[in-house]
């Protein structure tokens, strides 16, 4: 295997994309604030964006199609984080704090 | 004769920094304590996305990650983080229960990270087409007013929505004494 055209092969993308999700699963079990657990959100929806990108460039027949679909992904976890931040605002202001172990009202 | 020879050790050396980056802002987005080094980390992690963007042929895209999630998205949280003031504090079960928690953490993380690794290396891939398709701006914006302006509108209509709503959950209460 040629090294300088490593880049050019689908592996590196769809391993960095594995290790990406995995980080945000891992970071989602382990987070104890909102935030956290929003950031570990976030690189799930990175890691599934660079595997449509992925695959995308080396296997579609069009290759715009998945750059349009990376789009509505990026449109979509803006406005994902829009919400997600007014609501742990909003918690913050009701129960001074953002830590998951304190809003446990529901909790039977 | 190739008048640069050193430019595909060169563009390697530039796809690892990309790839290392990449994954470093990961690993700082999930394992610091204090959650401003976590976006810190996020921010990281988008710019190597960018980077690797640009390696998969789309200069666009690598220009809107930068735009949309270091600009946008990285610092919405910085503002959530500044207005709720979170902190990490240090478990309050007990150390046993901590660690059980850790460990099946990172085997659930491993085992994901195991299985799509693989399937992604072992896959029954089709060929690639031989002649490869126009992947231009002038070809995305193209089909985005022609075969997905249905999904264009309506994701325009999800952003206004999500507008409206964020003002609305965040302001309710706030003019109450």
């Amino acid at each position: 295997m040629n090294l300088a055209r490593f880049y050019d092969r689908p592996d590196v993308y769809l391993i960095v994309a594995a290790f990406l999700l995995a980080l945000g699963i891992y970071g989602l079990l382990r987070r104890r604030t909102l935030i956290g657990m929003l950031i570990a959100g976030e690189l799930i929806f990175s890691s599934a964006s660079l595997n449509f990108m992925a695959l995308n460039r080396f296997l579609a027949p069009d290759p715009a199609v998945g750059q349009i679909v990376v789009l509505f992904i990026m449109g979509l976890a803006a406005a994902e984080v829009a919400i997600a931040l007014s609501i742990v605002i909003a918690v913050y202001r009701n129960y001074r704090s953002v830590d998951t172990s304190d809003l446990s009202e529901l909790k039977g | 004769m190739n008048p640069f020879p050193g430019a595909g050790i060169l563009a390697f050396i530039i796809f690892c920094v990309c790839v290392a980056t990449t994954v470093a802002g990961g690993l700082l987005a999930v394992f610091t304590v204090r959650i401003i080094r976590s976006v810190c980390g996020l921010a990281l992690c988008c710019i190597g996305l960018a980077g690797l963007y640009y390696f998969l042929h789309s200069p666009f895209l690598a220009l809107m990650e930068i735009l949309i999630y270091v600009g946008a998205v990285c610092v919405t949280i910085i503002f959530a983080v500044m207005l709720a003031e979170p902190e990490e504090n240090v478990s309050r079960e007990g150390r046993a229960r901590d660690l059980v928690w850790m460990v099946s953490a990172v085997l659930l993380a491993g085992v994901v990270f195991y299985a799509v690794s693989r399937l992604g290396l072992s896959g029954p891939w089709p060929a690639p087409p031989a002649p490869p398709g126009d992947a231009s701006v002038k070809a995305i914006g193209i089909s985005l007013l022609t075969t997905y302006s249905l999904a264009f509108e309506l994701i325009s209509l999800v952003l206004l929505v999500a507008i409206l709503g964020a003002l609305v959950i965040a302001r309710s209460g706030r003019t109450k004494p």
